[in-house]
C-alpha cells in the first residue's frame, strides 16, 4: 500500500467505525433493544473490516517513484574499507 | 498502516475502544427513564410461632406479595433480583433484617405479579424479642443492567405487629 493509500485506509476505518457506533446506539436506544444495537455495530465492523484491511487496487493508485537505476548507477555506494587490513593503504 | 497485520490490529483496537464508549453511553441512558414501580404485602396468617432449643424465637408466616414492577425495566436491563425482608428494632441491634423471599424477574411481563407463599427462609431471630414486636416488611430490588451500573432501591411498608404470646 503506498502513503496515499495508507492515509486513506486509516481515516476510512476511524469514520466508519465511528458511524457504526452512533448509528447502532441510536437505531438500538430507539427501538429499545440492546440485541439490535449490538447486531449493528458488530455488523459495521465486519463491513470496516472487509474496506480497509485487505490490500485493494485503489489504494494503489499514487505508487512511489524508485529512483531510475541509470541514474542509481552514476552515484555508486560507497565501499566498506576493513579496519583488519591497515596494512594496506587503499587509496581510491 | 504498512501491513495486514498493522492495520488488523489498529481496527481492533478502535473497535473495543468506541463499544465501550456505547456501552458508557447505553448505561447512562438509564438515568434518563421514569420510574414509578408500587407494592403491597400482606400478612395472611401467621402459621406458627415458638421458641426454638437454642433460645432464639422463630415464626412462619404467610405472605401475600403484590408488586408492579414494570417500570423499572430499560432496554439496558438483565434482570431484576426482588427480595422481602422483615426490619425491626431490638435492644441489641439496632437493625435487624431477615430476608423473607427473593424472586429473579427476567422480563417485564413478569413483573407485575401476585404470589401468596409462606416464607421461602427462616424468620429467626437472635434471641427471644420477637414477642408483640412492631416490624416493617421491606421490599427491597437490584436492577441489574446489561452493561454499567447496577442500582437498588426499596418501598418500605410499615404497621405489622407479631403476637404477643408463643402460639
Amino acid at each position: 500500500m503506498d502513503w496515499q493509500g495508507q492515509k486513506l485506509v486509516e481515516q476510512l476505518m476511524q469514520i466508519l467505525l465511528v458511524i457504526s457506533g452512533v448509528v447502532a446506539l441510536v437505531v438500538g436506544y430507539t427501538t429499545e433493544s440492546f440485541r439490535t444495537m449490538m447486531l449493528i455495530y458488530a455488523g459495521g465492523v465486519v463491513l470496516t473490516t472487509l474496506v480497509t484491511v485487505p490490500n485493494w487496487p485503489f489504494y494503489n493508485h499514487h505508487p512511489l517513484k524508485w529512483l531510475d537505476p541509470s541514474e542509481a548507477e552514476k552515484h555508486p555506494k560507497p565501499e566498506v574499507v576493513s579496519v583488519a587490513s591497515k596494512k594496506k593503504f587503499s587509496k581510491k | 498502516m504498512h501491513s495486514f497485520g498493522y492495520r488488523a490490529n489498529a481496527l481492533l483496537t478502535f473497535a473495543v475502544t468506541i463499544l465501550a464508549f456505547i456501552c458508557a453511553i447505553a448505561s447512562f441512558s438509564d438515568n434518563f427513564s421514569n420510574q414509578t414501580p408500587s407494592a403491597q404485602i400482606q400478612i395472611l396468617n401467621i402459621n406458627w410461632f415458638q421458641k426454638q432449643p437454642h433460645g432464639n424465637d422463630e415464626v412462619s408466616l404467610t405472605l401475600n406479595v403484590t408488586a408492579d414492577l414494570q417500570s423499572l425495566f430499560t432496554w439496558n436491563t438483565k434482570q431484576v433480583f426482588a427480595f422481602v425482608a422483615a426490619e425491626y428494632e431490638t435492644s441489641k441491634n439496632a437493625l435487624n433484617q431477615v430476608s423473607l423471599w427473593d424472586a429473579i424477574i427476567p422480563e417485564k411481563e413478569h413483573a407485575k405479579f401476585w404470589i401468596q407463599i409462606s416464607n421461602k427462609y427462616r424468620f429467626i431471630d437472635q434471641g427471644h424479642n420477637l414477642r408483640g414486636k412492631d416490624f416493617n416488611l421491606t421490599l427491597h430490588w437490584h436492577v441489574m443492567p446489561k452493561t454499567g451500573k447496577m442500582f437498588a432501591d426499596k418501598i418500605v411498608m410499615s404497621g405489622y405487629r407479631l403476637p404477643n404470646a408463643y402460639r
